[in-house]
């Protein structure tokens, strides 16, 4: 049975401690495959510890990010590259 | 900079239970009163958490229910059985209890009243949540952009928010409802019981024509299955967003 997994809209909250712009709606590259999409696409896997986002693509990893007490670690190896914008504020 | 959001990251705010309101026998809503809070987009979701006396902390995340009003905010929360934080708001957190609270969150399944394209919503269960966040933002502003809701329940006893369904689809001006209902049917209905399929895709739904805007949210294998027959429907699939429940919720 495959594990299941959640959309890349999970990793906002812990992400958004960390940047002041939107990571799930920004574009990434993935290192593996190439493939372009919103971050929020990613497949997000939170059973380890802390959260791991792999492709929609190849399932490489994208992303891993753990959260301590007093510490965030964040391992963005799998993105080559991440296309960021500020989001306009009106609903 | 008008219509710009201020840059900045989230971080944890204290908020008051203002009102729990029961909207099936296994969800409520609960508004929450947040001095600091602004506006949200309509999909978007914020991260509750509880620390017990030990020091122990967990924390869930939870789909916005209401249209963006400035320091309030309301969340639908299903009870998970077993689960270490939804009992909890369901069951116990009653006005005047505080919440940490993290939002709002994301900027991928949102959807926005100036869009102009129709728009498809399709819910499985709890999912309704972040859905009816939309149609309640697209009467909040004035929107007649045409959106239509397909909303999959076990049976009608699990429907939530169908009274305000009901309301809107009379009062708001281009809002359809349809349902599946997946085990039980409503006494008189016409139709039968079952998933949400190509055909009820197809009638409840947008011609791929249309190129709608299209957001799927529920459990992990019911979005699986909707926004593949979407796309073999021939819809975009740049264009389908989905938000997945994990596998425990909670």
């Amino acid at each position: 049975m495959t594990e299941t997994w959640v959309d890349g809209n999970a990793l906002g909250g812990a992400l958004g401690e960390i940047f002041a712009m939107d990571v799930t709606a920004a574009l990434g590259r993935c290192a593996g495959c190439g493939r372009v999409g919103p971050v929020g696409e990613a497949q997000v896997f939170t059973r380890a510890a802390g959260a791991v986002a792999r492709c929609a693509g190849c399932e490489s990893v994208l992303i891993r990010v753990v959260t301590a007490p007093d510490r965030v670690f964040l391992d963005l190896h799998g993105l080559s590259f991440l296309e960021l914008r500020p989001a306009p504020a009106t609903p | 900079m008008a219509g710009t959001a201020v840059l900045r990251r989230l971080s944890w705010q204290v908020g008051t239970v203002a009102e729990s309101r029961p909207e099936t026998a296994t969800a409520v809503t609960l508004a929450l009163d947040l001095p600091e809070w602004t506006t949200h987009l309509a999909g978007q979701h914020v991260d509750v958490r509880l620390t017990a006396p030990d020091g122990y902390s967990t924390q869930r995340s939870y789909s916005i229910a209401s249209a963006p009003s400035p320091g309030r905010v309301e969340i639908t929360v299903q009870r998970v059985e077993d689960g270490e934080v939804s009992p909890y708001l369901v069951d116990v957190a009653r006005p005047g209890d505080e919440l940490e609270l993290r939002g709002p969150i994301g900027g991928y399944f949102v959807w926005r009243a100036a869009d102009p394209e129709p728009v498809l919503l399709v819910a499985g269960g709890s999912g309704i949540v972040p859905l009816m966040a939309m149609a309640r933002t697209r009467a909040a502003a004035g929107s007649r952009t045409p959106m239509r809701l397909i909303y999959s329940v076990r049976g009608p006893e699990d429907a939530i928010y169908a009274d305000e369904l009901r309301r809107r689809v009379r009062d708001d001006h281009g809002l359809d409802v349809s349902y599946a209902y997946t085990r039980r049917a409503p006494d008189g209905w016409n139709g039968v019981a079952g998933r949400v399929d190509a055909a009820r895709l197809g009638a409840g739904g947008w011609p791929a024509d249309l190129a709608p805007r299209i957001f799927v949210c529920g459990p992990t294998g019911f979005v699986e299955t909707v926004a593949d027959l979407l796309v073999d429907a021939g819809h975009d699939p740049g264009r389908i967003r989905t938000e997945r429940f994990g596998p425990t919720g909670g």
